[in-house]
């Protein structure tokens, strides 16, 4: 990025737009992004930003999070398996070491690792960049120790960057960005070197965003999630993100609705169900 | 620009958890737990809050306190409200159904409603200790001797009213480091405010967490959320719905908090929709109406085995 100016310059503000569609004529990519995340009872202070917003041990702030790793992870799971949706692991990768049986059984669904930082309460700001590429270097040797999985992908812990973050994993040979939410395709991101695309995550669509910013109750978010593809899959070459936390979306009452949305979206026909990977590879090879 | 370097170490970074408080475990892993009949438990735990009209703010102000510059009547009045009228009404609805249910006391309704916690006593309901008044608050800011002070005082407060409650509910469900243990200490037997499970589950020191899912709670979905009454019952239903389903599919119990405050569920509006609720699940075959400490006693006894 270009510091200090007021368009940072991450990407061409003008691209030639394609319309095109995903392998077997399908007008919309559909991925779904689990956050297998720790956060810390007690992380250490950081001077931009509290981890939690009471003193520690915030009870219910730590406590929510806890139930994706004891009870709801297997839930949410379960349905994105029953339904034929693959998750992109956004992982923070310290995961790997405290529950391994929550990596695990992602692992064995087949599903894509990426890197969300070491922990959601270690925060990227101001680091100087020997540190980031510490937690970058961090990221790709625990996932391949954990998994064999050569990381792909970045979603900065907590959406805290620094100034060099994108060029940094470019240079460690990552793929894709979820970082930026300016666009509906996957386009390329300008960076020193290599060769990075962002990938449409989502905010808006975000259950964080659903339940937490918007208030939405489960049955309002299901309908969100398809009226976002009703309208996305009339615009071929769009990607839609279904980004999650299984402490949200695998409570009781919202998981049933959800599953009903998965349910819509799969049998619509107009949906290419695929990876972040297989998403970004064959947007490459639309491009060739 | 750099951080401390201290800030890339991580002494706690291994198998489990990085505190000592419980160990991890996995609900679908467990052995199944079993009710007296039913799948799913229903827990109705109503919270009776005494807000004084002068906020302490020590630690912090709870949820639902005063707002307005002193002397607040608005809030003062509107709180009390519900240890005046909604919470018979909540004993009404309850009775309709034949349910047994908790209230999570403040030591002060108590004292204030007599006739209110007999009606509760005489129906049948369970008491949980749930600090003085609404300026019981604990966090780590509170010296541990005062938290040992607020926890005793609270009990011995009830226990002047001839309650001696199992269980303890904090405000804000906030806790410090060290609140297990002195609730251990104090003798209570379960504590309910690590929302993190559907199903109890044991502190390292003994005590037992009775899970009350905060995000059912008609504080959330109705005060903090906005959403109506009946969008709070639907919600409960999907719960239900789900959990019975889960329980069949696995043939392993399930757990429904459902966590409701009188001067919200309580009013003339909206208590038609608790009521409905209550009908719709009690006219389910999988539905146990149960008091905190029945489920607890349940766990208990089937952990033994």
């Amino acid at each position: 990025m270009i510091e200090g100016a007021a368009d940072p310059g991450l990407y061409d503000p003008a691209p030639a737009r394609r319309r095109f569609t995903w392998p077997g004529g399908k007008t919309v990519a559909v991925w779904v992004a689990p956050n297998l995340e720790y956060y810390e009872i007690d992380p250490p202070p950081h001077p931009r930003r509290k981890a939690w917003a009471r003193p520690h041990p915030d009870v219910v702030g730590f406590s929510h999070r806890d139930h994706s790793n004891r009870v709801s992870h297997w839930r949410m799971a379960d349905v994105m398996s029953r339904h034929g949706f693959p998750g992109s692991v956004s992982l923070s990768v310290a995961l790997c070491q405290h529950h391994p049986e929550v990596v695990a059984d992602a692992a064995a669904r087949g599903w894509e690792f990426f890197s969300h930082g070491i922990y959601n309460t270690r925060y990227a700001y101001d680091m100087a960049e020997e540190q980031e590429r510490a937690i970058i270097e961090d990221s790709i040797a625990t996932v391949r120790a954990a998994t064999g999985q050569t990381i792909r992908g970045w979603l900065a812990p907590a959406l805290t960057h620094t100034p060099r973050t994108l060029d940094l994993i470019a240079e460690y040979g990552l793929s894709y960005t979820c970082d930026l939410y300016h666009d509906d395709q996957v386009l390329p991101v300008n960076t020193r070197s290599g060769r990075l695309v962002s990938i449409p995550y989502s905010l808006e669509v975000n259950d964080h965003y659903g339940f937490f910013v918007y208030n939405m109750s489960g049955r309002d978010y299901a309908e969100t999630l398809v009226r976002q593809f009703e309208r996305l899959a009339q615009e071929p070459g769009s990607v839609m993100c279904i980004p999650l936390h299984a402490y949200l979306i695998g409570q009781p009452h919202r998981i049933g609705p959800f599953e009903q949305a998965l349910k819509s979206i799969a049998a619509d026909g107009r949906a290419w169900i695929a990876t972040a990977s297989q998403i970004v590879d064959a947007w490459h090879e639309v491009q060739a | 620009m750099s951080l401390d370097p201290a800030y890339l170490h991580y002494p706690r970074r291994a198998h489990g958890y990085d505190h000592d408080l419980y160990a991890w475990s996995a609900l679908h892993q467990r052995p199944p737990l079993a009710w007296p009949r039913g799948s799913v438990a229903v827990w109705v735990c109503v919270s009776l809050e005494f807000f004084p009209i002068l906020p302490a703010d020590k630690p912090f102000r709870a949820p639902g306190h005063m707002q307005t510059a002193y002397p607040d009547f608005r809030h003062f009045t509107a709180r009390d409200y519900g240890n005046r009228v909604g919470a018979w009404r909540f004993l009404d609805a309850l009775a309709g159904v034949g349910a047994t249910a908790s209230f999570a006391t403040n030591a002060a309704v108590a004292e204030r409603n007599p006739e209110l916690l007999a009606a509760v006593a005489a129906a049948g309901h369970e008491v949980i200790a749930h600090s003085t008044d609404m300026n019981g608050t604990i966090d780590s800011s509170l010296p541990i001797d005062a938290e040992r002070a607020l926890i005793s005082e609270a009990r011995d407060r009830l226990a002047a009213c001839g309650i001696t409650p199992d269980g303890w509910l904090s405000i804000a469900r906030s806790q410090s480091f060290h609140t297990p243990d002195l609730l251990r200490q104090a003798g209570y037997r379960y504590c309910c405010d690590w929302v993190n499970d559907e199903l109890p589950w044991r502190f390292a020191n003994g005590l037992i967490n009775l899970p009350l899912n905060h995000e059912l709670s008609d504080r959330q979905i109705i005060a903090v959320q906005q959403q109506s009454a009946d969008s709070w019952a639907q919600s409960l239903e999907d719960a239900f719905d789900w959990l019975a389903a889960e329980a069949a599919t696995t043939g392993a119990s399930r757990m429904l908090p459902i966590h409701v405050t009188p001067y919200i569920m309580g009013l003339p509006y909206r208590i038609a929709a608790f009521e409905h609720l209550l009908a719709r699940l009690a006219a389910r075959p999988e539905c146990w109406f149960a008091s905190g400490a029945q489920i607890v006693d349940q766990f208990t006894a089937q952990e033994a085995r």
